[in-house]
């Protein structure tokens, strides 16, 4: 059984059981009536064999149905998702086992940045005081291959993150569509010994990913039983509506037996209502029709329900993440999935804020504390995610982990039990018969068992400066000097010599 | 022997264990002979007070010091080691010759001032500078500053720590210079003072000789203020 992660002992409820019965019942309406908007033909007969029933249309240049999906079908569906999935890694240790209705919160990474920044330092002398101050100067570089390698080498460093999601996006010269999929797949699964999962950006390369699973993980029953690489599918373009290359790739992979994650991701005020109930009712509906069909096309497939919603800036329809409503429709979410008992996929930890620093972890700080009461299996985004997921930055990277080791240490059991009690009794009897009444030696023995938070280890020493970005960039520097914990020379040589595509500048033993 | 019971000296302080009680850093140590027993042995198999105080005590205490300041030990490991070097130094004293305690580090009479009653920090100062081999007279809160001078002549002290944490109670650190001034034992009794809300310019204003921003700072005053000449 995983131990990675952190139990939340009486997850938060916000809803109440009529409440979430009330949210069942409008999502399951609103997907027989609008019902979704389909653009997948495959998709539309399978639902319609279930019994749904569609009828065509025309959407720009494309065919399209509106398919009625009554709520039977989607009952059945749930019927046989199954309540637990384990997500496969390296490292066997580190596999994730995802209980529908356990209590178990991991966090990960995630998304596709198109841009890296990282903290130069460099000296400046004030025209104030004429001192020298060396200044965290930032760098921003597109997202490349090399960047993908660094930050899955840093997320096998960084304690917290118990999976990764690619969260760089691969902008390199001789990087194209026909080739991408393989090589950040690769870049992901030569660094990371924890689980990885990704999107397919490329159909015709779904094959070759999995056949690189295959060798790592040592066969086509291996992977199934260790499956080291699992799979989002953002099949739903919100509103409601079913997009045809993706649905093709989610029946794909649950024909393969893979775990696979049906993320939707609604903007409330924008492609979803931004009310509470509005957002959670759609986004729900969108879930449950992407569960469907995975269902439909292999009964007892491990599908995982992802539900993205976040809410609108005001001032520029852009996503918003550290505030309120985001917390609300995820923990709403969280709730909905346990109800479904289908394992949660859920978010936290975007900042607005395009530099790493103080106001990106305030943002950050509010979602991971709050999301996780409400225990969803997964939470991703949660490392170095800036600029409403444009950037990524492994300063804040390393601080988030830290972060989320406080928002880890927050569910810790409260200890109080009938032995504890004597103890206590017995310590305050001893310690109000010592000369100073210090509670010091006591403290120590719980320091010592690493029972006591850390506190901070990236303030620094300045009376008139923020330090914390140069200290975070010197733990930055020692992780990222740590030996790296690649595929053997066998299994790489293998790799390389059956997937075409792949860069040789990615093999380590070239 | 004389040097393993020596090194078993050292090593308790660093487990920060007074007794055979107590537990150590390290699993599995409770009812194992702690400094206090330690020290006894030592007595008993004839050791010179002075090794064991130079090379077992303080030595150990100076091993937790650096463990500190790389960061391997924190406050309550630094406590901890200084009440194991206290329980040793109790069975030290009949041993010792009155008015000296071997080391020739010093008496030093702490309090914090008048109707002052934070006694954290001034707790800590005293602990560490016992375990750094002064001779601690602790006087507790809220102490008048003619008691402080009375107790600093009794004890035959050569310094008073002060604190306060107090703007409305700081001024009576300076009342206890003057007292010493008054009674004639400004030139043999020396002050420091210490607390959040005193600075070095505030010992300048009130006439005493050196400020302590923490316990490590007391310990180098005192040192400095106490060294023979
Ligand atoms: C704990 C505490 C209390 C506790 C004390 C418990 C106890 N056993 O000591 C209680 C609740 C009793 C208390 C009461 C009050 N408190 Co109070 N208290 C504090 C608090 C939160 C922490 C003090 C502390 O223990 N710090 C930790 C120790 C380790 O640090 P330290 O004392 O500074 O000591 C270190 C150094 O200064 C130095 N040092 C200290 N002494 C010495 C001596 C020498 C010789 C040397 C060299 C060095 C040295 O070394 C130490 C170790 O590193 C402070 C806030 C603060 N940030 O300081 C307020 C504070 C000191 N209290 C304050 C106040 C106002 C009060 C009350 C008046 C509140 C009230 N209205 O009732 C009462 C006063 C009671 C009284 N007559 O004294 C104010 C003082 C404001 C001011 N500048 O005047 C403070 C600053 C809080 C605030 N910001 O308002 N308090």
């Amino acid at each position: 059984m995983s131990e990675r992660g952190i139990v939340v002992h009486k997850p938060y409820a916000r809803l109440s059981r009529e409440q979430i019965e009330m949210i069942d019942k409008a999502s399951l309406d609103l997907l027989e009536n609008p019902g979704v908007l389909c653009y997948h033909e495959e998709s539309v007969s399978m639902l319609g064999k279930a019994g749904s029933t569609a009828k065509k249309t025309r959407e720009g240049e494309h065919d399209a149905w509106w398919v009625s999906i009554p709520a039977k079908v989607i009952k059945q569906a749930l019927e046989t998702a199954p309540s637990t999935v384990t997500l496969g890694a390296r490292n066997p240790e580190n596999q994730v086992v995802l209980e529908a209705e356990g209590n178990r919160v991991h966090f990960g990474s995630g998304s596709e940045t198109n841009y890296w920044l990282e903290v130069k330092p460099e000296v400046f002398t004030s025209k104030e005081d004429g001192h020298e101050r060396t200044i965290p100067v930032m760098k921003r570089s597109r997202g490349n291959l090399d960047y993908l390698c660094r930050s899955a080498h840093l997320a096998e460093q960084l304690e917290n993150l118990d999976f990764f999601i690619r969260n760089v996006n691969v902008q390199d010269a001789d990087i194209t569509t026909g080739n991408k999929d393989v090589n950040v797949f690769f870049a992901a699964l030569n660094n990371v010994t924890k689980p990885v999962i990704s999107g397919v950006a490329d159909f015709d390369q779904l094959e070759k990913v999995v056949n690189m699973a295959e060798i790592i993980a040592g066969g086509r029953e291996e992977l199934v039983k260790n499956p080291v690489v699992s799979f989002i599918t953002s099949v739903i373009k919100s509103p409601l509506q079913i997009v045809g290359e993706t649905a093709e790739k989610l029946i794909a992979i649950a024909k393969l037996g893979l775990p696979v994650v049906i993320s939707t991701s609604p903007q409330g005020g924008s492609t979803a209502p931004i009310d509470e109930l509005g957002m959670v009712a759609q986004v729900n509906a969108e879930a449950l029709a992407g569960i469907t069909i995975n269902q439909l096309a292999n009964p007892g497939a491990p599908v995982i329900y992802g539900a993205v919603p976040v809410r609108a800036r005001m001032d520029d329809l852009h996503d918003m993440y550290g505030v309120p409503e985001f917390c609300h429709y995820n923990m709403d979410c969280a709730q909905m999935a346990r109800y479904y008992k289908v394992p949660c996929y859920s978010t936290a930890g975007v900042a607005d804020a395009r530099v790493p620093g103080i106001q990106a972890t305030v943002e950050k700080m509010y979602t991971y504390t709050a999301v996780p009461f409400a225990a969803p299996g997964l939470v991703h985004y949660a490392f170095g995610l800036l600029d409403k997921t444009q950037t990524f930055s492994p300063e804040q990277a390393v601080l988030d982990n830290h972060k989320i080791g406080m928002a880890k240490f927050l569910h810790r059991e409260s200890g109080v039990n009938e032995e504890a009690v004597e103890r206590t009794k017995k310590t305050v009897e001893e310690v109000m018969h010592s000369p100073y009444r210090m509670y010091a030696r006591y403290a120590r023995g719980m320091l010592r068992r690493g029972e006591i938070f850390g506190g901070f280890p990236f303030e620094g020493e300045s009376e008139d400066q923020d330090q914390t970005l140069l200290k975070v960039n010197e733990r930055l520097k020692e992780l990222e000097a740590r030996d790296h914990q690649y595929l053997s020379e066998e299994v790489c040589k293998k790799i390389f010599d059956s997937t075409p595509g792949l860069v040789p500048r990615l093999n380590p033993y070239k | 022997m004389s040097k393993n019971l020596i090194d078993q000296i050292v090593n308790n302080v660093l487990q920060g264990r007074r007794n055979n009680d107590d537990e150590g850093i390290e699993e599995g140590m409770t009812g194992d002979p702690g400094v206090a027993e330690l020290v006894q042995e030592a007595l008993d198999s004839g050791i010179d007070t002075n090794d064991i105080l130079l090379n077992g005590l303080s030595k150990g205490m100076e091993m937790v010091g650096e463990k500190y300041e790389t960061g391997e030990y924190f406050i309550p490991d630094m406590l901890t080691a200084a009440e194991a070097v206290e329980a040793g130094m109790k069975v030290m004293e009949p041993h010792l010759v009155k008015g000296e305690d071997g080391s020739g580090k010093g008496t030093v009479v702490m309090a914090t001032v008048e109707k002052d009653l934070h006694d954290i920090g001034k707790n800590l100062v005293s602990i560490m500078l016992k375990g750094a081999g002064f001779t601690v007279v602790d006087l507790g809160i809220d102490v008048p500053a003619a008691r402080i001078v009375e107790a600093a002549e009794e004890e035959g002290a050569g310094l008073v720590g002060l604190s306060a944490l107090l703007n409305t109670t700081m001024s009576n650190m300076g009342d206890v210079v003057k007292e010493l001034e008054t009674k004639g034992l400004r030139d043999k009794i020396k002050v420091l003072i210490g607390g959040a809300p005193t600075s070095e310019d505030f010992a300048r204003e009130i006439g005493a000789d050196s400020y302590g921003k923490d316990a490590f700072a007391a310990i180098k005053e005192a040192e400095k203020l106490l060294k023979k000449v």
